[in-house]
């Protein structure tokens, strides 16, 4: 068991998990609030992650993350070294590559949210901020801990993005399905299962988590 | 022009509005035109389905905002087109009792009624919700969450919430609709006591008639967005030109219609719905192919599930179910007979019918129950 890569693999998930609760939580609430005509645009763009192929978005965020794209420039400028295979690049096309899985949770338990409920709020006094934080958070918990665990999940099983912008350099950018397949190629089939049972369990403890939620959620509070 | 939002006091705050508002829906199109001068006191604001009354109270709370004119209160001008002042929903201080109450699911009663005090220190807040608490009989129940308590509960908990703020102005959107007569006189009472000594100008939609002369100061009557007329119950209620308007306002089922044929031997004539079946009522003065609508009260339809026979009623309509749902004591029944008809059953009736969405029913009504009405 590569002990380096479990231990990379999990931060990545978690730092991915962490950092779509607060850029998909104003996502979704813009997605689920506005009116704007166009928004089914930005709701496709945030979509595509779940039909493109990882190799197609991970070409992509190479050829942004080079030298020669204005932010490999910038990010080289500002560090010192490049973007793309380091743990940072692999941070970025994570999080991308994991929006739809956070961000359409999200969205749709705040469409879920009765809109009286927030009609309410603002008579009461409420601004925007306060609404927000003390009824459309609360009634819509089950779909940010489903949003944030599946995100989590699908960052520990993510291979084709990782394996475009990261490539396989270890402590840096080596996950544990990158060191799943490297076992395989090396016909060393007993490391390779140790690894992939551990993912096995591991997503289907967070599966398990996003539903126990959403089915308590069902069956404490029929609210109709 | 000055603006003031919070700080204005309730007294004397007398509320102008003049505000026209032009909203596009699916099948037909509403024009809004509004001009009245509401005082402190509790103002009825009575008239059918569609007249308008709570796109009003939306305008007013800043839910929705008229597309011209104003809205006064006292010194703090609300809405302004010319200007382009529109003061947020939360600076208004305008108390809300919604048609479906909208208390926060997540929170106890407790929680419900302190929502408005966000601003106070926690021993303040914690004074003036326990009095209100008190004063409306709830406080036994702070610890419980709305679906844990009775509807006449959850109401008092809707009207406790908005007033806990010191409101300037007082919406309540039909808040008693589903209570007994007992419980409702003593709400009322409840609001009352607290508005001596606060002045604020209320406005109490209702549908019924006998809630405007039992309860209201004054009355607004409302009939296609616009104002009919203003007064005193008394002088309003029983001007003739309102008469319609009111009798209208008295039954659940009001149709558009179409005189088909009259039939003067037998003192009836048939009545072409619009949209739905033809009906026998009652003959009217009035020509072959004169528009009028008919009323009938959701009480006087009788509602069977196998094809009735040897009636002496002669409107038989065969329709589907659209929807039950149960109001206190009384279930209203939705029924699609071409157009919707409600009806009025008691619980026991509802649990002996078995009457699912989708099931076959007939519809009896007698013809004297088919209220004729000029346009």
């Amino acid at each position: 068991m590569d002990l380096q890569a479990l231990w990379l693999t999990i931060r990545l998930a978690l730092l991915v998990a962490g950092i779509l609760l607060v850029l998909g939580l104003p996502l979704a609430y813009w997605i689920a609030s506005t009116r704007w005509r166009w928004k089914f645009l930005v709701e496709a763009v945030v979509a595509l992650p779940l039909v493109l192929p990882p190799t197609v978005l991970g070409f992509y965020l190479l050829v942004a993350m080079g030298t020669r794209s204005p932010l490999g420039r910038w990010w080289q400028s500002l560090t010192g070294h490049a973007l793309a295979f380091t743990f940072e690049g692999l941070l970025i096309g994570s999080i991308l590559y994991s929006l739809p899985f956070a961000v359409q949770p999200f969205a749709a338990s705040f469409a879920a949210v009765d809109r009286r409920l927030l009609a309410a709020s603002a008579t009461l006094g409420a601004g925007s901020w306060r609404t927000f934080f003390r009824v459309v958070v609360p009634l819509s918990w089950p779909g940010l801990v489903s949003g944030m665990a599946l995100s989590f999940a699908h960052t520990l099983g993510e291979f084709g993005v990782v394996l475009m912008v990261g490539g396989n350099i270890p402590g840096a950018t080596r996950t544990v399905s990158i060191d799943i397949y490297d076992k395989v190629q090396a016909f060393d089939y007993a490391g390779a299962n140790h690894a992939a049972l551990l993912l096995l369990l591991l997503s289907f403890a967070v599966l398990s988590l996003v539903y126990a939620v959403n089915r308590r959620i069902w069956m404490v509070s029929p609210w109709k | 022009m000055e603006v003031r939002g919070g700080e204005t006091t309730g007294r004397d705050g007398v509320l102008h509005v003049d505000i026209s508002k032009r909203r596009v829906q699916a099948e037909r199109s509403f024009d809004l035109h509004l001009a009245c001068q509401v005082p402190a006191g509790i103002t009825i604001l009575f008239g059918p389905s569609g007249a308008g009354k709570t796109t009003l109270l939306d305008c007013l709370a800043g839910l929705e905002t008229p597309d011209a004119g104003r809205i006064v209160l006292g010194e703090s001008v609300f809405f302004e087109a010319g200007h382009g002042i529109n003061l947020p929903v939360q600076d208004r201080r305008v108390g809300y009792v919604f048609q479906d109450l909208a208390l926060f699911p997540h929170l106890s009663v407790e929680k419900n009624v302190e929502y408005g005090l966000a601003k106070q220190e926690g021993a303040e807040r914690r004074e003036r919700s326990g009095v209100l608490l008190e004063a409306f009989g709830i406080a036994h129940l702070r610890q419980r969450r709305p679906r844990e308590i009775s509807g006449g509960e959850r109401q008092r908990v809707a009207l406790a919430r908005a007033l806990v703020t010191n409101p300037c102005l007082l919406l309540l959107d039909e808040p008693l609709a589903a209570l007994d007569a007992a419980t409702k006189s003593k709400i009322v009472e409840d609001l009352r006591r607290w508005n001596q000594t606060h002045g604020v100008p209320i406005l109490y939609v209702t549908h019924g008639r006998e809630e405007v002369f039992a309860l209201g100061e004054r009355v607004l009557v409302l009939d296609g967005g616009r104002v009919l007329a203003q007064g005193t119950p008394h002088e309003v209620m029983t001007a003739p030109r309102i008469e319609t308007v009111a009798q209208l306002a008295g039954f659940e089922n009001v149709f558009e219609a179409r005189v088909a044929a009259i039939h003067a031997d037998r003192g009836t004539m048939t009545c072409q719905l619009a949209g739905g079946p033809e009906i026998e009522t009652p003959v009217v003065r009035g020509e072959k192919g004169a528009a009028l609508r008919v009323g009938i009260r959701a009480g006087d339809i009788l509602l069977a599930t196998e094809l009735p026979r040897g009636l002496s009623a002669r409107n038989l309509l065969p329709g589907k179910m659209l929807a039950v749902t149960q109001r206190d004591v009384i279930v209203e029944a939705k029924v699609d007979c071409g157009v919707p008809f409600v009806v009025h059953l008691t619980l026991a009736a509802r649990d002996s019918l078995q009457l699912q969405p989708g099931r076959e029913v007939w519809l009896v009504i007698k013809t004297h129950s088919c209220h004729l009405m000029a346009r």
